[in-house]
């Protein structure tokens, strides 16, 4: 072994600064005081630092700055005691169990390094370093000794101390707001009573929570990505790793949520109205690519909820960014009369691989292997849509334009965009044919197509449209009322992925809300690549 | 909990503003903006105000507006000149 070692600057319990590497060999002694395979080590780690008298170096490094003080008055110590309470050196030094010895050349390189105790490995490491002193080992009682212990779980590497370590020695810091909670606080209770939460619990966002979240993305924390509406407050990577945290994400799902908020943030998709809006529509996630893959999303049974983490979290994050940084919070500025379960979270992936066509994001200018999210404002839930009998394309589509007729109105056409999610055994009938999108979009249009005689108000059904809508006033002609509408007002709007368990003849379509320019319009954006897909 | 929890601020950590509301005056004078968001039937129940206004305060200048959408807030531009021209708006939602 020839690895340079990381170099470092401690103090010991003299306040005297040692500084490594000193241009003599070094044997470093990583301990803690309540381990105690470190206790039975002490005295050895003593007798080396009397015997070689600085010709080798040795120092013991210890992890927190009361206990190191207890272990020098225990063992009357003379040699160094380091003070690695910050536990910056354990961590460079990868150290994940104390006792560990590591012995190093006069220029840095590691020699030698062993963990816990064994009694052949401090005799051989002994007798290394008495030959770098020029001198000879200590004598030591070998006897009082057994052959081998195991030792202690380095400081280091606690839960929620290795990932802030991690962090920090990246780069990163945090710069939010913190806020302390006492002793006696619970912290869920208290996330709940700051009205920062949808109703469910949500993971405390605690500083090493947060920069564990952090190491999910390369991007600054401090980088704004976006002026959240209604409150156009400004919304940086932190923030969004805060609410990615309380919402139950891991690291590696940051890079969606932050592509989802820039998204759903811009005026073509208008954020402000959607949550705004008293019909209730919600930012809906469609995810393609390999990243599917890697956060192990679900696009099988169940897609669309429940059950799966990254589904169900990466949307919630979204939701709870929009709700604690944008200041959209129901009853205040989110106005739905009603809402619905896809306010909580609405995030699914195509199963790409299942489908006779492209997927979404390919048919939106992507590369297949891009990995996309694609948002829309759609009804916050989805409705299911029977065909057990249909056994040709023709027939299933006509039966999804008829289910799909019912968005918002039956007698409302020239609607906008609304998701169609075709379960595999409705997508083997319709591939069978051979049928494109296309065709189904057509089929669609032509089976849900009405009169406009039957999309007028009437005593019946007061809801409809108007005859200025089709450029027609009182009194229209009959010939003019049979002209046939189409639902949709573009083919296009009829946005077509495959997903679902492989046994049941169903499909599920999300009701669009006001889209076009005036009201929202689906945005696709790439999602950054942290880790290359397997 | 044994130990202090020290959490980080998911919120936007403004303090929330409590706005004053302007003096209400005693008459209505000068120019009044009449807005349609562009909701359905706005335009009537603005039509009738218009009417009524007109017919109560002939001194009164009514001034018309449009929301491009009711969708979106209103442009900035929109706010500004209607802020800019008028003394008193009149804001219609309908339905």
């Amino acid at each position: 072994m020839a690895d340079s070692l990381p170099s470092f600057t401690l103090t010991d319990q003299h306040r005297r600064v040692h500084s490594f590497p000193c241009g003599r060999p070094v044997l470093l002694c990583f301990v803690k005081e309540d381990c105690p395979t470190c206790g039975m080590t002490m005295p050895l780690i003593e007798a080396a630092w009397q015997a070689f008298n600085g010709e080798v170096e040795v120092a013991a490094i210890g992890q927190d700055a009361a206990g190191n003080a207890l272990l020098v008055g225990r063992h009357a110590l003379t040699v160094p005691m380091l003070d690695d309470s910050a536990l910056k050196v354990s961590f460079a030094y990868n150290v994940e169990i104390v006792p560990t010895m590591v012995l190093a050349d006069a220029s840095g390189a590691e020699l030698r390094r062993f963990e816990g105790f064994d009694k052949s490995d401090w005799q051989s490491l002994l007798s290394q370093a008495a030959h770098l002193a020029g001198g000879r080992a200590p004598r030591i009682d070998w006897h009082a000794y057994p052959a081998a212990r195991p030792g202690c779980g380095s400081k280091s590497v606690e839960p929620g101390v290795a990932e802030r370590l991690a962090a920090e020695a990246s780069g990163l810091s945090l710069r939010a707001r913190q806020i302390e909670l006492g002793a006696e606080e619970d912290p869920f209770e208290f996330m709940f009573e700051r009205g920062l939460t949808d109703g469910l619990p949500v993971i405390p966002p605690t500083p090493e929570r947060v920069m564990r979240m952090l190491t999910g993305t390369r991007r600054d924390p401090q980088e704004v990505i976006a002026a959240v509406p209604p409150n156009l407050a400004p919304l940086t990577i932190e923030k969004v790793a805060a609410n990615a945290v309380m919402a139950g994400c891991r690291p590696e799902y940051l890079p969606v949520v932050i592509a989802v908020l820039e998204a759903v943030c811009t005026d073509e998709f208008n954020i402000h109205g959607v949550m705004a809006t008293t019909a209730g529509a919600t930012p809906t996630i469609v995810v393609n690519g390999p990243i599917r893959h890697r956060l192990a999303m679900n696009m099988r049974v169940g897609v669309l909820g429940s059950g799966n983490r990254a589904n169900a979290t990466i949307g919630r994050a979204v939701k709870l960014a929009l709700r604690n940084v944008g200041g959209a919070r129901p009853g205040e500025i989110e106005r739905t009369a009603l809402g619905g379960p896809g306010k909580y979270t609405a995030c699914y992936p195509e199963w790409e691989e299942r489908s006779p066509w492209e997927p979404l994001h390919v048919e939106r200018g992507f590369r297949r292997e891009d990995s996309v999210v694609t948002v829309f404002a759609l009804e916050p839930g989805p409705r299911l849509i029977v065909d057990q009998l249909s056994r040709t394309a023709h027939a299933l589509a006509g039966s999804l334009g008829m289910a799909l007729e019912s968005c918002w109105h039956p007698k409302l056409h020239g609607y906008g965009e609304v998701l169609l999610v075709v379960s595999p055994e409705h997508a083997d009938t319709i591939a069978r044919d051979g049928w494109t999108k296309a065709q189904v979009r057509n089929r669609i249009q032509e089976a849900s197509a009405r009169p406009i005689r039957e999309l007028l108000p009437d005593a019946d059904a007061g809801e409809g449209m108007a005859l200025k809508h089709f450029g027609l006033a009182e009194p229209a002609a009959a010939g003019q009322l049979e002209q046939r509408i189409p639902k949709f007002r573009k083919p296009e709007n009829i946005n077509i992925i495959v997903a679902g368990g492989e046994a049941g003849k169903f499909s599920s379509a999300f009701g669009g809300w006001f889209s076009g320019p005036m009201g929202s319009m689906s945005v696709s954006r790439k999602i950054e690549e942290v880790t290359k897909p397997q | 909990m044994t130990q202090m929890t020290r959490i980080v601020d998911p919120t936007d950590e403004r303090v929330p503003l409590s706005r004053a509301l302007a003096p209400r005056p005693q008459r209505l004078s000068g120019v009044v903006a009449l807005l349609d968001i562009v909701k359905p039937r706005g335009d009537v129940l603005l039509d009738r105000i218009e009417q009524r206004l007109a017919e109560r305060l002939p001194g009164v200048t009514l001034k018309r507006y449009r929301k491009p959408t009711f969708a979106k807030p209103a442009p900035d531009e929109l706010r500004r000149r209607i802020a800019a021209e008028s003394d008193f708006v009149i804001e219609a939602l309908a339905d």
